[in-house]
This record gives structure tokens, sequence and C-alpha cells, in this order.
């Protein structure tokens, strides 16, 4: 139509019909433009989600890598510290009476008022203000004790002498310190007393305070009465082990099935079922898969409650149909020439598979290994009916022991009561999640190239 | 030691039984005059798997029943008095006794029957251990020689090996049906067992959500109205479609009509990071950022806006389903043939009156089976709406105020609840199958249109 009225010469300026068309291709390009800015805003604020969650996590998160550590002399009292030698071995002692001996002189060592001494060493820096018992104490994460005694059983030498130790600032220092925590609220509604807050300020601005980065969120499991303190170590293992478990079995399961039904099943109603089922299974919400572990794994075959291998096998269950279905479309792609020739030279067609089509879709099968594990190391409902928010404050040693899972982490800190501490902490802990699944993309980048430039 | 001694002996049986048919299968065929039919890694293949499975077998027979075995023996070495003793002695006993076995010994002194029995355990230990291992490693050499045994040329080794893995393959693709057996049996049983306390009228249109915690003997289970939560589903979803499915479908088709190829390849992957971010983050953004930030807007104009609502919520998983739909759009959008476009601007259509007129309606029952697939997963979205909706399980029609839906509640009912007695902890089998039937209708819907539409044009 428009190329019509460019070539043939314009007729009177004043005709109506002219003045119709040029009048309804204004509205046509208008609405062409208007069209065309809906699709670049939606764009835009898609992409504008993506960037603004970004940073607002890591705006939330990055500050909580570092915590405040208070550095005091610590004198190891022997006027505090009355303990009997720590216990030599003796050759005729069986492993079980050493075993009790050692541990009733560790309970000496607890039994120790560590607190005094941590009490002592902060007074000393400060030797002009008032302070209370408590007020002191505020100042210091509760666990910190732990680990005076700690050096103290490692080396029992240190009786008599002084040392300086980084000790961990509360979780109520860090609020205060990094304005998490509004510092013009009324006395009675800050955690720390007049004098602990003032001093906090005093140690913090001639550097005996200093921020530190906070190695014990990779070290610690989580913890409640030193918030301070509590890390992510539990969690990442029990994540981990879900992870292994995850690739040792959907990852063969999967392949394995994805090449029975592409080249070997028959075409038949019973793999036509077979096909349908695994396309619903995919889209069959993943809180469901856990009233399936909560039913069978746990109620049925007595498996522990919140046991990496149970969380581990919901997941495998989970993950198998996006498996499944990424290595059919990954063997679909591959040219029937590869297979006609690799037959026409007389190679079964067990062969065939294994030996000329399989390897060229590596890369696939790599892909659609990294975006299921990754979904499932990101997920959480089923995770909570098979009782992995359970609060754990010991390191998983096997699969069968008590864990709790990185996103579970997050949920579990997002409950806490503690808002002002948590909210950074959580953010801090969504960071350590996105960093682990961007390792995992990376790799899978890493070697899918590598399989591409080999193929 | 001991689960390194049987991955040794596995090992050495594999690598011994795999060179024995090797080496066999090459000696046959050299004194003999015909053609062999396999080559002489089938057989290999072939003898290791007729020496391991036998062997295994054995193994895995004895770590079923080996526990069992050493604790009757233990009993026995006991003297009657202590093994007819308070079961929590008896315990203390074994322990005791198992202790001493290893070596590690036991505080203070041990009674003279204690030792002997945990010297006679350790004993019995090695002793049975060995014999199982001995045993496995003969079944396994049995094994091996009858195959051996039956490497011929005429033997169709590949064949045979190749049955075996095809085998495998198939009871692999067996276990998808497994799952959804799985799902389906125990959803039924312990939603009809629920059903059996409560009835399921009361159950599928009662109003009022209120289960009841207390044990009471009375027999009052409180109330268990399924609709608020299905409303709350439902208003939760309404909002995130509104959310997503304009923002999806205007971005897939933009990026698939408009985009130059650089900016596709720059934002497609940008907005598929949102579909890769797991579900609890949108749930801290909601709880921390979003509703916040509504619950200010709200005061500015004049409307109570709460925090955690179902507004929160659906905005939050609106954006966490935007990419799921313009991913499926985008696909649909890329099928639809080239010449209908063609025709259309060869018309004299603008971009825009095609797409709209052309494109959109010819990918319509594709995008339809998109924003299913989308609803379907809403509807089973858990932790954002754990998170950020409120938990308050009322029927109201106020999309500003909190409100809960059917996975809240089935995470509420049953969080490492192992219990399944009570309708408390059941009800979240109700609810589960109720969402499975909701979720299954709306993907079998939605994946036979999607297939439908890719027959159509391909």
């Amino acid at each position: 139509m428009t190329d019509i009225s460019a070539s043939t010469p314009p007729p009177a300026a004043s005709s109506p019909n002219r003045e119709r068309i040029h009048h309804s291709l204004r509205r046509r390009r208008a609405a062409e433009t208007r069209f065309r800015i809906f699709g670049v805003s939606s764009v835009m604020i898609a992409v504008g989600f993506v960037i603004f969650l970004f940073s607002t996590i890591l705006y939330d998160g990055l500050p909580a890598f570092w915590q405040p550590v208070i550095s005091v002399d610590v004198t190891f009292d022997p006027s505090i510290i009355k303990v009997d030698p720590k216990p030599e071995g003796a050759s005729d002692q069986s492993p079980a009476d050493f075993q009790r001996k050692m541990l009733d002189w560790q309970r000496q060592v607890t039994l120790v008022n560590w607190n005094r001494i941590i009490e002592n060493s902060i007074r000393a820096e400060a030797p002009d203000t008032e302070l209370t018992a408590r007020d002191v104490q505020s100042l210091v994460s509760q666990n910190e004790r732990y680990r005076l005694r700690d050096l103290f059983v490692e080396n029992p030498d240190l009786l008599g002498q002084t040392v300086q130790v980084d000790l961990l600032a509360s979780a109520n220092v860090d609020v205060w310190l990094k304005g998490d925590i509004d510092r013009s609220l009324d006395a009675a509604r800050q955690q720390l007393s007049q004098p602990a807050r003032d001093l906090a300020d005093r140690f913090f601005d001639d550097g005996r305070i200093h921020l530190a980065f906070a190695s014990t969120l990779f070290s610690n499991t989580d913890s409640r009465n030193a918030p301070a303190e509590a890390g992510l170590l539990g969690a990442f293992i029990g994540s981990l082990y879900m992870m292994i478990i995850v690739i040792v079995l959907a990852v063969p399961i999967g392949v394995s099935s994805a090449i029975y039904l592409e080249e070997f099943a028959p075409k038949n109603r019973l793999t036509d079922l077979i096909e349908v089922n695994i396309n619903n299974l995919a889209a069959v919400p993943s809180i469901v898969f856990g009233l399936l572990g909560a039913a069978v794994f746990i109620n049925y075959f007595h498996l522990p409650l919140s046991a990496p291998l149970v969380g581990g096998l919901v997941l495998t269950l989970m993950t198998l149909p996006t498996v499944i279905i990424a290595t059919r479309a990954a063997l679909r792609a591959v040219s029937p020439s590869l297979r006609q020739a690799a037959l026409g030279l007389g190679a079964s067609r067990t062969q065939t598979v294994f030996h000329h089509v399989l390897p060229v879709t590596y890369p696939g099968i790599l892909t659609a290994t990294i975006i299921g594990v990754a979904q499932a190391i990101g997920e959480t409902a089923p995770l909570l009916l098979i009782g992995m928010n359970a609060f754990v404050t010991t390191l998983p040693t096997t699969p069968l022991d008590q864990a709790t899972a990185l996103p579970v982490q997050i949920f579990l800190w997002e409950g806490n009561e503690n808002r002002n501490y948590f909210e950074p902490k959580t953010a801090a802990a969504i960071i350590v999640l996105l960093a682990v699944m961007l390792a995992l993309n990376a790799i899978a980048i890493i070697l899918r190239s590598r399989f591409e430039r080999r193929a | 030691m001991n689960s390194l001694v049987v991955a040794a002996l596995l090992l050495v049986l594999l690598a011994v039984s795999y060179q024995v048919g090797l080496s066999r299968s090459r000696s046959v065929a050299g004194n003999s005059t015909l053609k062999m039919h396999s080559r002489p890694n089938y057989h290999g293949l072939m003898v290791a798997l007729w020496c391991l499975v036998p062997a295994l077998t054995i193994l895995l027979i004895w770590f079923l029943v080996g526990d069992d075995i050493v604790r009757s023996y233990t009993l026995s070495l006991l003297p009657p008095e202590v093994v007819s003793g308070t079961p929590d002695q008896l315990r203390d006993v074994v322990r005791r006794v198992e202790q001493i076995s290893t070596g590690y010994g036991v505080v203070g002194d041990a009674q003279p029957y204690e030792n002997a029995a945990g010297q006679s355990l350790r004993e019995f230990r090695a002793l049975t251990f060995w014999a199982v291992v001995a045993v496995a490693a003969v079944i396994g050499i049995i094994g091996l020689m009858f195959m051996r045994s039956r490497i011929a040329p005429r033997l169709r080794a590949r064949n045979e090996f190749e049955a075996v893995v095809k085998v495998l393959l198939a009871i692999c693709s067996g276990i998808a049906i497994l799952t959804t057996v799985g799902i389906i049996a125990s959803l039924l049983r312990e939603a009809l067992h629920f059903f059996s306390f409560i009835s399921p009228v009361d159950f599928f249109f009662g109003t009022v959500w209120a289960p009841r915690f207390s044990t009471s003997a009375s027999g009052d289970y409180g109330q268990y109205g399924l609709l608020p939560l299905l409303w709350g589903t439902v208003m939760i979803s309404t909002i995130a479609m509104l959310v997503a499915i304009p923002l999806g479908l205007m971005s897939a088709i933009y990026l698939a009509e408009y985009a130059t190829r650089r900016v596709r390849a720059v934002a497609k992957p940008m907005i598929e990071i949102l579909a890769g971010i797991p579900s609890v983050i949108y749930g801290f953004f909601a709880l921390v950022t979003l509703g916040p930030a509504l619950s200010d807007l709200g005061d500015m104009i004049g409307v109570p806006i709460r925090a955690t609502s179902a507004l929160t919520a659906g905005i939050a998983m609106g954006i966490m389903i935007i990419p799921f739909v313009s991913s499926l759009s985008d696909d649909i959008i890329t099928q639809v043939p080239g010449a209908m476009r063609d025709g259309s601007l060869g018309m004299g259509a603008t971009k825009s009156e095609t797409i709209k007129r052309v494109v959109l309606p010819a990918a319509l029952p594709g995008i339809v089976g998109a924003f299913l697939l989308a609803i379907s997963k809403a509807f089973g979205e858990t932790m954002i709406v754990v998170l950020a909706a409120g938990n308050a399980p009322i029927l109201r029609f106020n999309p500003f105020d909190a409100t809960s839906t059917v996975t809240v509640s089935i995470v509420n009912q049953l969080t490492g609840d192992t219990n399944f007695a009570s309708p408390q902890s059941l009800v979240a089998f109700a609810l589960g199958l109720t969402l499975f039937a909701m979720t299954l209708c709306l993907n079998v819907i939605a994946l036979y249109v999607v297939r439908k539409y890719r027959e159509q044009y391909e």
C-alpha cells in the first residue's frame, strides 16, 4: 500500500482520500511505535529486575562478610585456671581409660571461669570506664570462651602467659557498629547498654575493634547462643552430600533411560505412557516430591529424618525428568547420517549408540546435568518436609547424619528473630549459594567448550 | 578396613576375570580355524559379569543379614540371666562387649564373661568376614570358570552382553514410572487415611481452616476447609500471572521479532538468569525489599498494604515466572513459519500489525499452553508464599492483606513429622493430592496443546 502511494505521482493535496490515508498511516505508525516501546520496556523491566535483585542482595550481604573483632591481651591467669596437668597416655592403659581421663581433664578445663578471663582482659584495655560484668560480656561473642579453652587444651603451657587474641565481637556490637540498628533509638530499645555502646565506639575509633573477614561464616555450623559465630559449613556439607548423590544417581539413570527411550524402545503405548509420564513429572511441583519422600523414604523405609541421603534421593527423583528430557533432545539432535554410517559399516545398535552417538551428545548431557544439579541445590520446599530444617550444630560426617542444606539455612536465618543481625547474614548466605551455582555453571561452560573442541 | 578389603576383592575379581576372558578368547581364536563371532573384549566383559554378579550377590546378602547374625551370636555368648534382663541393661552389655571386641576397651574393669564374649565376638567377626569374602571369591571364580568354559568361536558374546545392557537401560527408564506410581500411591493412601477422620465434603467445601494441634481425646480435630487455601493460591497465582504474562510475552515478542542479534544475545540469557535463582531467594527479596516498599507505597496513596500480603508474594512470584513465559513463548513465536510473516508484510501491514494479527493468532495455542504451564508452576510454588504471603488462612478477598496457600499449609502441617496418625499431619497429603491433581490437569492440557501446535508447523 505504501509502495503504491510513494510511486504514483501525488494527487491534489486537498484530496480527502489522501488525507484519510495519511491520517490512518499516522495512526498506524504511532501504534507501531507504541508496540515497540512496550516491547523494549518489558525487556528493560525484566533485565532491570535481574540487576535490581542482584544489587540489593550484594548491597545487603557484602558487609556481613566482615565482622568486628576485638584485639586484646589475654592473660591465662593461674589464679583463675586451677587445673591438673594434662594427662599423658601410658602404655599399660586401655584406650578407653585414657579417653576417660582426657575427658575428665577437659571437663575440668571447661569449668574454669573463662568469662572472667575475657572480662579481665577487656577491663585492662579500658581501666578508666565503669563497666558491669554484663556490659563487658555483651561485647564479646558467647562462644569465645570456648576458643580460649581450646587454645589452652591445645597448649597447656599458656598458663600464666599473656598473649594477644582477636576475640570475635558479639552480634549486637556488629549491628551497632555497622549501623544496622537505628542509633537514635532510645536506650530501652537498644540491645546494648549505654556504657557498652560507648566502649564499642571508643574501641572502634582507636582500632582495638577492627573489621576482619568473617571466616566463621565458612568454618562454623549454625549457632543459636552465639549468632556472631553462626556459619554455613554444616549446611554446605549437607548440600555437598546431596549434590554428590544427585550426580551419582540422576546422571547415569537419567542418561540410561533417555538412551533406552530414544534409541531402543519400541514405539508402542507403553513407551508413549512413559514419555507423557516423564513430561508430567518435570512439571510436578517440587513440594509433592517432598511428600513422596516423607511418605516413602521416611515413613515406609524408616530412613532417618534430616539425613542428606533422603534429601539426595528426593532431589534425584526431582532432577531425573530434567536430565532425561534434555538428554533425549541431545540424542535427537544427532544427525541420522552418523547412525546410518555406523550401522552401514556393520556396527550393532548398541555399538552405534555407545561408540558414535553418545560421545557427540556429551556437551548436551553435561549442560543438562548442571541445570538439573543447580535446580536441585537451590530447592528448599521438599527438604522442609523431610525434616532438613532441623537445627544442627554438628558437622555431618556421613550422608546419614543430621544435616541441613544451604537454601534451608537461608530459610532458617530469614526466620530468625534477631532481624537486624540476620538480614545481612542471610544475604551473605544467599551470595554464597549464588556463588556455588555460578561456579557450577562456569565449570559446565569450561567442560563443554573442551568437549566441543574435541568432538 | 573391611570395606577396603571388599573393594579390593571386587577390583581384583574384575581385573582378573576380564583378563581371563580376553586371553582365553585370544587363545581359542589362535587355535581354531573358525572365525570368532565376537571380539575378545566382549568375552572379557561376559566373564567379568559372570564373575562379579554372583560375588556381589553374596556380599549383598551378607550386608542385609550380617548384623542380625552377629547380634544373635553375641546374645548366645552372654549368660542367660543377662539376656533375660531389662532391654536397657542388655543393650549396655552388648555395647560393652562390642567395645572390647574392637580393642577399644571399656572404662573400669570388665566382667569376666564380658571379656570372654568380647574375645569370641572378635574371633567370630574376623572368621565370618573372611568366610564371606572367601565364599564370594569362590562363587565368583566358579562363575568365571563356567563362562570361560563357554568361550568358543560360535559363542555370541556380544549379543549376550548387549542384551544385558538393554535390560539395564529399560530398568532405568522404569524408575520414572515408579516415581509417578509412588507419588500417586503414597498421596492416595495417606489422603484416604485422612478422609477416615474428616469427611471429604468438609474438606473440599469447608470455608474455615483451623486445624487443632492439641491431641484431645474428645475427637475434635478442628476444621479443615480447603477453600480459603485454594482461594489464596488462586489469588496469588492470578497476581503473578498479571505480572508475568504481559512482561514475559512482550519481552518474547520483542526479542523474537524486533531485537537485533546482539541485543538478543545479551538480553535473553539475562532474563533467563531469573529462572535459575532459587525461590527461597525471591522469598528473601519479597520479605526484605519488596514488601516494605509496597507497604510504603500504600501509605503514600492511602491504601493500607501489609508488608507480607498476597500482593507481595504475587509480584515476587510473577518476576520469577517471567523467564518461564518468555522463553516458552519465544520458542513458539520463532516456530511460526516465516512465509506467514512475509505474506502479511507484503500486503503492507506494519510489523506490529503482522505480529498482532498473524503471528500471535498462529502461535496462540502454543502460547496458551505456555501460560497453563506457568500457572501450574505458580500453583506449586512454595518458598515465596511461605515467606511473603503472611500465613493467614482466612477466606478474604483483599489482595493487600495476608493470606495463605495450599503449599504453605503443607509445609506448616508437615515439617519433620514422622507420626502420620493424626489428621493434623495427614491433611498435608490430602492437600498434596489436591495440588497434584490440579497441576496434573494443567500440565496434561498444556503439554497436549503444545504438542499439537508443534506438529502443526513441523
